[in-house]
């Protein structure tokens, strides 16, 4: 005991400070540096939700594959304009099509590089060959590649592509014609698709000659505007941009999406700034408030609806949906079930589709007038049904039980009693197909921006025997006019057609639309440009990074007052 | 010394030998087909699993398996991973390296911190300074590791931003594994960037290796303590002490040194629990590291993964136990006379 008084602090001290010196060197010079003329400067890391399968989006439909492959790294023959969704060109300048829609011929863009990779490096520019094998590998049986990465191309089977298309022939080095075997006016809408890209005959034949067949969706080569550097599953995955793209340059040089699965995960890394974008965020509140930060959303191609089976009395009185359509909440179900992240339905077409015109929703909330109809129906003491939730989590329906017994409580104010059924999700299908619901919440994705994709899979006669029709709800003129607007390219008179079948559906109402969800992401606010098209999928190619002046600044330090206290820097 | 090397040597050969019964008798415990579990090769057609039975000897005796096995063991063919179909080996040089950087740079950690406090603690025996190193001791042992992990995230990444949250270097930086140890290959590497991304490979491992780093260093600093006091009570210091020296040089010519070598087996010995804590720190810090890998892995029912990470693991710890031992001996005549393993 005496010993240790005699000891002086300055020991201690001496033994500490050594200590925190190594430890705090590490920190705080280093902070500056990384952002003062630094990589992160002309880069862009994007948080995905997952990794992809292949990077072929002719082989998926999986959103997830498409957002790391499509857009990136390939082309289409056509576009989409972003402003109304019309078709533009592509990799295609421009095409004809026959007076009876039966011969489609594209006219190639010359001059347009394939992507220089570590793997190979192409020798020559596009041309009618590419688009050839292209489709050609997927038609036919026969192509040494069609059976390569399993052979199926769900999206080209559930348009019946292999049935419309006779044949893809060669004019000249930069012509390309497409016999259909009848007319399909949204034939060019599947070609400017996700899944319609344009992939190297020279790679394909040069993976032949080296063996390596199964390459070809897995180190992809395209004309994007970013070429694939590396790959690790469930880590991330780096391109560089494109030098020669042909459509206009990029700007930034590196692109890596960093792949974390957990949303909690991706909020931090951007709150954290190691991500630039993430996708799919969560506390949309905080991102908004936060200075640093944007959050962009695009409403998405789906419908989630309230689906009658019109077979089974009374369902198949019109008064009865239509009162059940007055005395449904919709605005409480949009506030409590999508938490306000989704658009309520005015039609079946969300509207940002080019056939969407403005309609005022005819069927109002409003009790009285929901009994009135249901006393002139006959049912003025109400009855029983039975409302099936889909059991599974969808963008278009987040909860289907919740929002089930939100309209059971709706439904009780005129006197219906709404019993809830749901099953396991193959069951549950499988008796939706038998036709054993009253009512039904269930939804729909689109695959394309074209409006047939709603039409049809969801209401059409034939529809009812193929899957998407569980109302069995049959329409001899409507089916008529989905026909008509496909037998013309006519965008305005196509508009006509589908604006007249959403007047057949909004009168005898089998199904009731009730919200198109949106897709929601979030950027730190010096990335520039589109990345979210309005036609789903993500588009990094018109991305640039605004380098602040300040940025030798410390951002991080920036941030941490802003989370501090938000309301204190403004115009940050 | 020639004994001693002798008898660690059978000790070693002898633990190798019942951890690689262990993992061999996995194989009899894990559910569905024993040679997709083993190779890992799960869309093996019923031609190539004939191949693997042969390879694997499968329906010879227990013993020519084993035998096999051992073989396998020896040529590093680990059979493929499940998840992501390449080499299992491949996967663990390339995974491995990280969390010895980890381990490594927590255990500097909980060292630097650790033992000075112990010492201390023990200097100013009963003191205000010694109840409150103990009281932090005490309550940094009793914090679970996952729950500091995301405070500390919370706190330094989100609040305070000093520091990154996940991973251990920021992708844009394009490092080629060579020697699988980031800081090295940086080094190795002609990235025209390669001082930031060793700035920024630093900033990541500062937030993980201080979490890995707090339990041992609670154990270092009681171990500190105790060895210092046990050192303090000793007839040389006393000797030293009516001798007249100052307190100063007591302490620094006498005390600490000997104090140390006391350590030094303890830390070998931290080293499983250090890497125990490594594999929850990597999960929160998505640290690709060999134990986030093993544990993703277990959700993933990734049987090959498992069975021979486990392998490669406990034989990583046993090594590192067998060289701290061999320091300590070196440095500790006494120790290479005891007869017995203790």
């Amino acid at each position: 005991m005496m010993l240790t008084r005699q000891l002086n602090y300055n020991f201690l001290i001496q033994l500490f400070s050594v200590n925190f010196l190594l430890v705090l060197a590490a920190c705080s010079p280093v902070d500056n540096d990384i952002r003062k003329n630094s990589i992160h400067d002309d880069s862009v890391i994007y948080c995905a939700e997952g990794s992809p399968e292949t990077f072929n989006p002719q082989l998926v439909t999986s959103g997830t594959t498409i957002d790391a492959s499509a857009k990136q790294l390939y082309d289409r023959l056509l576009a989409f304009n972003p402003e109304d969704n019309s078709l533009i060109p592509a990799l295609a300048k421009s095409w004809h099509i026959t007076h009876d829609g039966k011969m489609i011929t594209f006219y190639l863009r010359k001059n347009v590089s394939f992507n220089h990779t570590d793997y190979f490096t192409p020798t020559r520019k596009l041309n009618a060959d590419d688009v050839i094998f292209s489709f050609k590998r997927i038609l036919d049986k026969n192509n040494p590649y069609h059976d390569v990465s399993g052979g199926k191309y769900p999206f080209f089977q559930t348009i019946k592509f292999s049935q419309l298309v006779n044949d893809v022939e060669k004019i000249n080095d930069y012509t390309v014609r497409f016999k259909l075997n009848h007319s399909d006016s949204s034939f060019l809408s599947n070609l400017a698709t996700d899944f319609s890209v344009i992939l190297s005959a020279e790679y394909a034949e040069h993976l032949i000659k080296t063996k390596q067949k199964n390459l070809l969706d897995k180190r992809p080569i395209g004309t994007g505007p970013y070429k694939l550097k590396e790959f690790r599953s469930g880590s991330f995955i780096r391109f560089y941009r494109n030098p020669d793209y042909w459509a206009h340059p990029i700007k930034i040089e590196q692109l890596v999406y960093d792949i974390t699965p957990i949303n909690t995960g991706r909020l931090t890394k951007l709150l954290t700034k190691e991500c630039d974008v993430i996708s799919y965020p969560i506390a949309h509140n905080k991102i908004i408030n936060h200075s640093d930060f944007n959050l962009d959303s695009v409403t998405s191609f789906n419908v989630g609806y309230l689906g009658f089976n019109v077979t089974k009395p009374p369902f198949d009185n019109i008064l009865v949906r239509k009162a059940i359509a007055h005395a449904i909440n919709f605005a409480a179900i949009i506030h409590i079930i999508y938490g306000d992240q989704a658009q309520l339905a005015s039609s079946l077409l969300p509207e940002n589709s080019w056939a969407h015109s403005k309609t005022k929703n005819k069927y109002q909330y409003s009790i009285p007038l929901a009994k009135s109809l249901l006393e002139r129906a006959g049912y003025a003491q109400g009855f029983t049904m039975d409302l099936w939730a889909m059991p599974i989590q969808r963008a278009y329906n987040p909860n289907a039980l919740k929002m089930a017994k939100l309209i059971q409580a709706d439904l009780q104010h005129i006197g219906i009693k709404v019993k809830i059924v749901s099953y396991q999700w193959n069951t549950f299908l499988r008796r939706l197909a038998n036709g054993e619901h009253d009512a039904v919440l269930l939804g729909w994705s689109a695959d394309q921006a074209d409006p047939d994709n709603f039409f049809t899979p969801l209401l059409s006669c034939a529809a009812r025997y193929t899957g998407g029709n569980r109302t069995f709800w049959c329409n001899k003129d409507y089916d008529q006019l989905l026909a008509k607007a496909l037998s013309t390219s006519e965008l305005a008179i196509r508009k006509q057609y589908y604006q007249q079948a959403l007047a057949i559906i909004d009168n005898e109402l089998p199904l009731l639309p009730i919200a198109h969800s949106k897709r929601y992401q979030a950027r730190i606010k010096t990335v520039k440009g589109q990345i979210l098209p309005p036609f789903g999928g993500i588009d990094f190619s018109n991305v640039s990074k605004q380098v602040l002046e300040n940025s030798s600044q410390d951002l991080a330090q920036k941030s941490k007052i802003n989370i501090l206290d938000e309301t204190k820097i403004g115009d940050n | 010394m020639l004994m001693f090397t002798l008898r660690r040597l059978s000790l070693f050969l002898f633990t190798m030998v019942l951890l690689s019964i262990l993992t061999f008798s996995l194989r009899y415990f894990f559910p569905g087909d024993m040679l997709i579990n083993l190779s890992g090769e799960v869309n093996a057609n019923a031609q190539r699993l004939n191949q693997l039975a042969i390879d694997y000897k499968i329906h010879q005796s227990i013993f020519s398996q084993y035998w096999q096995y051992l073989v396998n063991i020896y040529h590093g063919n680990f059979g493929l991973s499940m998840a992501s179909h390449l080499p299992i080996k491949q996967e663990i040089v390339s995974l491995l390296p990280a969390t010895i950087e980890l381990s490594i740079m927590a255990l500097t950690i909980a060292m630097l911190i650790g033992i000075p406090l112990g010492f201390i603690a023990a200097i100013y025996h009963q003191t205000k300074a010694d109840n409150i190193i103990l009281t932090f001791a005490i309550v940094g042992h009793s914090i679970p590791v996952f729950w500091l992990g995301l405070l500390i995230i919370l706190i330094f990444s989100i609040q305070l931003a000093w520091f990154p949250s996940a991973g251990n270097l920021s992708l844009l930086f394009e490092i080629p594994q060579r020697t699988g140890f980031l800081f090295i290959d940086i080094i190795l590497s002609d990235n025209p960037y390669k001082w930031q991304a060793f700035a920024n490979a630093l900033r990541h491992i500062i937030l993980p290796a201080s979490v890995v780093a707090l339990a041992p260093a609670t154990v270092f600093i009681r171990l500190a303590r105790t060895a210092m006091m046990e050192v303090l009570e000793t007839n040389y210091i006393q000797a030293v002490k009516t001798k007249g020296l100052s307190f100063m040089q007591i302490i620094y010519h006498h005390a600490i040194r000997n104090a140390l070598i006391k350590m030094i087996r303890h830390i070998g010995l931290q080293f499983a629990t250090l890497i125990t804590f490594a594999m929850i720190t990597e999960v929160i810090f998505s640290w690709p590291g060999i134990g986030r890998w093993l544990i993703i892995s277990i959700g993933q029912r990734n049987y090959t993964a498992i069975q021979y990470g486990l392998l490669v693991l406990s034989v990583f710890i046993f090594v590192v136990h067998i060289i701290t031992d061999f320091i300590y001996a070196a440095l500790n005549p006494l120790a290479r006379e005891r007869n017995h393993g203790s």
